[in-house]
């Protein structure tokens, strides 16, 4: 049963976005994020916002599951909008107290609170259409270059991916050891912080002992399936751009041209 | 045996657990189970992966909750809103497969002194019940101050199964527990549970996928498919209907084909052996029969 | 042909402490030879501790001979530079389904060996298809690891091996940890690719009905080889066995018992149709 929670948060229908390569969505990702960190007007805004409504439009994704990611956020949210909202000066508005608000203000944390808004809808857009493997393979690909100066690339994403397929099993595996500890009398719920903490010894040793024993285990399994590192390496899936891709990049190119235009122009 | 209510130990009365309830995975891992265990009974639980064992004797000592239907120790409704779950844990004590994969202390006796600390008794009990345990499971003082990630794998499990004994159950559940071990780990194991059983008059309840193993030591098989009981009874019984245990994916012992086979044949040996001694003197008995005819 | 060739082979396993002083040696293969014959089904037998697995790992240059040397084919095992074509035509299947299993979708797991040994994508799609359906495994292609039994773990390790069209599969205890259907499943499994497809078998195990079919039975004791024959050889010494703690089919138990009481039957019985037709004419 614990085995079926699936990592990240990957959406399965079929839609233009998820067939997309991962490294275009990836791509976009970065390409959006660049145009919120430039946007300094409605009119930025509203570009960015029209390219994320298309996005999601696309991804046939329910809503629902974009704003999920807002959840985790809510706090840092509230924090920096209300921070910008009564501490920057300007034209005073409105004053009580110790707190004033100012047109420049309101502007600042509304664009301060989109900005943040679009930035985890935008990247949920990108997880929820895109499986972590697929993920991997893309940020391996599109890091490529970063071998040449020494960043084993390969490797990073090699660990990610065996990761992704061990915290199913070790989540799994806590529960079975913290039953087990239970049977002897343990328990994990009662007392202060640093009973709580030592509590715990008894479920992470073995846990730790656990994952070296598999860790050793695999590394012997790689070993003896010639697995010697990257080099010479093919793949059985290996990424390449279709037709979709090529014209994803242009609608890409076109909206950052808007975008610098905007900024520069007005 | 006569039916006393003093006897009884553990009941179940309809227990019915389903997993992830009300979702479109709805699946029932217990289906009206019911049962009675008597005091010092040793009883085996077989039935193949995904037939319900499992979560059955996690039922047993409270680590799962029913969705519904009671469960009863000793005569006391262990769903009841006052019922101390922690004590029923230390009364019924859990040996999960693999149990040398919970070890975590420094040395072999901190170990086995875990349960009895967590049950807070004095120092000098403590240490009495765990040194009292690790002798009742073959190990000796050169192992106390031992790490017991340096031990073999056998050693590792009877220093588990010592740290469960060590909270003075009044049942010991044993699930697989010779797993991974071989035939020759496999049988000093099953001497010490049977010597076990002797010494402390222990109720046992043992889950296995070895039908010799449990038509050679246990008294009462309980046989689950789909999370439902669908056999329970001697382990002569049980086997008798060899041909139904095949339909739900399990067996009998290698034996029970060899007297069935020759039955077939027209050589009735009778239909209660399932070990190999019995057989053997069957074969002998029937020889010695036929001589004396002719 | 002879496919694996071990000589003199010893091993030990050295402890050290902390200042890189040896501390304990521990001879686990004490002076082993052996020659194994392409296209066999070899099992090993000996209790833990008896070698059986320290021997296993020789066969692809997991472990380097103390002493003594290992050829498979014409390879060195302790040869480095080799060491990628010894490790392609010698696959391993390990005991825990678990912890062999990289991949996180099944297809993709198997193709992991062709992808390390840089086997072009086209070429690969035939290899995971045919090792797919060489352990029954098609239907399954799709799925999460995650989701199947441990037999069915099992039987992907093995395509992953066959992916690498290897000469030779050595199992170190591959059913230690399942239940009795995903025993037989992988048996099974093992015994058809060693049929159709030619592939010698080497199978570590403790469990005797699975040696019943195999070509030449190996026990080992203490780093040594103590019994080398057929099943039916083996088996003839059931003493020596028992004193070896280990198991016998319980046919071959049962006729040794009666042996024992004086009936006369052979020696080395393993089905049960051989005791059945032995018993009948003293029975009726």
């Amino acid at each position: 049963m614990l085995r079926d929670i699936t990592l990240g948060q990957y959406y399965p229908v079929d839609s233009f976005i998820h067939r997309l390569d991962p490294r275009t969505k990836l791509f976009g990702t970065m390409i959006f994020i660049i145009s919120l960190f430039i946007a300094d007007s409605w009119l930025s805004y509203g570009l960015a916002t029209v390219f994320l409504v298309i996005a999601i439009g696309l991804s046939k994704v329910p809503v629902k599951f974009m704003l999920k990611g807002l959840k985790a956020v809510l706090v840092l949210l509230i924090i920096s909008v209300s921070f910008n909202l009564f501490l920057t000066d300007g034209e005073v508005l409105f004053k009580f107290w110790i707190f004033k608000i100012t047109r420049e203000g309101i502007r600042v944390s509304l664009f301060m609170g989109m900005r943040l808004i679009f930035l985890i809808v935008g990247s949920s857009v990108m997880t929820l259409t895109t499986t972590p493997n697929a993920l991997t393979d893309g940020l391996e690909k599109s890091l490529g270059f970063l071998k040449a100066v020494r960043i084993p690339v390969h490797e990073i994403s090699m660990m990610m991916s065996i990761a992704l397929r061990f915290i199913p099993i070790l989540i799994e595996e806590t529960d079975k050891i913290m039953k087990a500890q239970m049977a002897r009398g343990a328990d994990f719920e009662s007392g202060n912080i640093i009973q709580k903490a030592k509590a715990m010894v008894p479920l992470l040793v073995p846990l730790f002992i656990s994952a070296m024993r598999r860790a050793t285990d695999l590394a012997m399994a790689m070993e003896a399936r010639c697995y010697h590192g990257g080099d010479g390496r093919t793949k059985l899936k290996p990424l390449k751009y279709k037709r979709e891709d090529i014209l994803t990049y242009l609608y890409y190119l076109v909206y950052m041209s808007i975008c610098i235009a905007v900024v520069f122009c007005f | 045996m006569q039916e006393n209510v003093q006897d009884i130990q553990i009941e179940a009365k309809k227990l019915n657990f389903i997993y992830g309830e009300g979702t479109a995975f709805e699946q029932y891992a217990l289906k009206d189970v019911s049962f009675k265990i008597r005091r010092g009974e040793f009883v085996g639980i077989i039935g193949h992966t995904g037939s319900g064992k499992s979560t059955l004797i996690q039922h047993l000592n409270g680590l799962i909750k029913s969705t519904s239907g009671e469960l009863y120790f000793n005569g006391e409704n262990i769903y009841a809103p006052k019922y101390d779950l922690r004590l029923l844990r230390q009364k019924v004590g859990l040996v999960f497969q693999y149990p040398e994969h919970q070890l975590f202390e420094v040395d072999v006796l901190s170990d086995v002194e875990f349960g009895p600390k967590n049950q807070k008794l004095s120092e000098l009990e403590i240490e009495a019940r765990a040194k009292e345990s690790l002798a009742l499971v073959g190990l000796d003082e050169s192992f106390y101050k031992k790490s017991p990630f340096e031990l073999s794998g056998g050693q590792k499990r009877r220093v588990a199964i010592a740290g469960v004994l060590a909270m003075n159950p009044e049942v010991l559940i044993l699930d697989e527990p010779t797993a991974g071990l071989d035939p020759k780990g496999r049988d000093e194991l099953f001497d010490e549970i049977i010597e076990l059983k002797k010494k402390r008059d222990m109720t046992i309840i043992l889950v296995s996928h070895s039908m010799e193993d449990v038509a050679k030591y246990v008294d009462r098989l309980l046989v689950m498919n789909k999370g439902e009981l669908v056999l329970d009874g001697t382990p002569k019984e049980v086997f008798k209907q060899y041909k139904f245990l095949e339909s739900i994916g399990l067996s009998a012992p290698g034996i029970t084909y060899i007297v069935e086979r020759l039955k077939k044949e027209g050589i009735d040996l009778g239909d209660d052996i399932t070990t190999i001694e019995e057989a053997r003197d069957a074969i002998l008995k029937y020889i010695k029969r036929k001589d004396k005819n002719a | 042909m002879g496919i694996v060739k071990a000589t003199k082979l010893i091993f030990d396993y050295i402890t050290r402490d902390e200042a890189d002083n040896v501390e304990d040696v521990k001879r686990a293969i004490n002076n082993l030879n052996i020659d194994i014959t392409q296209g066999d089904f070899v099992a090993v037998l000996g209790h833990n501790g008896s070698g059986k697995s320290t021997f296993a790992k020789h066969l692809n240059g997991i472990l380097l001979p103390t002493e003594g040397t290992v050829f498979i084919s014409d390879l060195n095992t302790a040869n480095d530079e080799t060491l990628l074509d010894l490790r392609k035509m010698v696959g391993m299947v390990f005991q825990n389904p678990d912890n062999q299993i990289i991949g996180n979708v099944v297809e993709e797991d198997v193709a992991f060996g062709p992808e390390n040994i840089g086997i072009p994508t086209d070429e690969m799609w035939k290899r995971v298809d045919a090792a797919l359906e060489a352990v029954g495994m098609t239907a399954y292609r799709y799925k999460s690891p995650n989701k199947l039994s441990g037999g069915q773990k099992q039987r992907v390790a093995i395509a992953g091996i066959m992916a690498m069209k290897p000469k030779c599969i050595v199992l170190d205890e591959p059913t230690a940890m399942l239940d009795p259907n995903g025993r037989k499943e992988v048996i099974k499994t093992v015994l058809e690719l060693n049929k159709k497809e030619n592939i010698t078998v080497i199978l570590i195990t403790h469990y005797m009905e699975e040696v019943i079919e195999a070509d030449r039975v190996i026990v080992m004791d203490e780093g040594k080889i103590v019994m080398d024959g057929t099943p039916k050889e083996v088996f003839s010494h059931v003493e020596e066995l028992k004193k070896l703690r280990l198991d016998v089919p319980s046919t071959t138990e049962l006729a040794y018992e009666l042996k024992q009481a004086g009936l006369k039957l052979p020696d080395g019985i393993l089905t049960l149709d051989e005791l059945v037709d032995n018993l009948l004419p003293i029975l009726k």
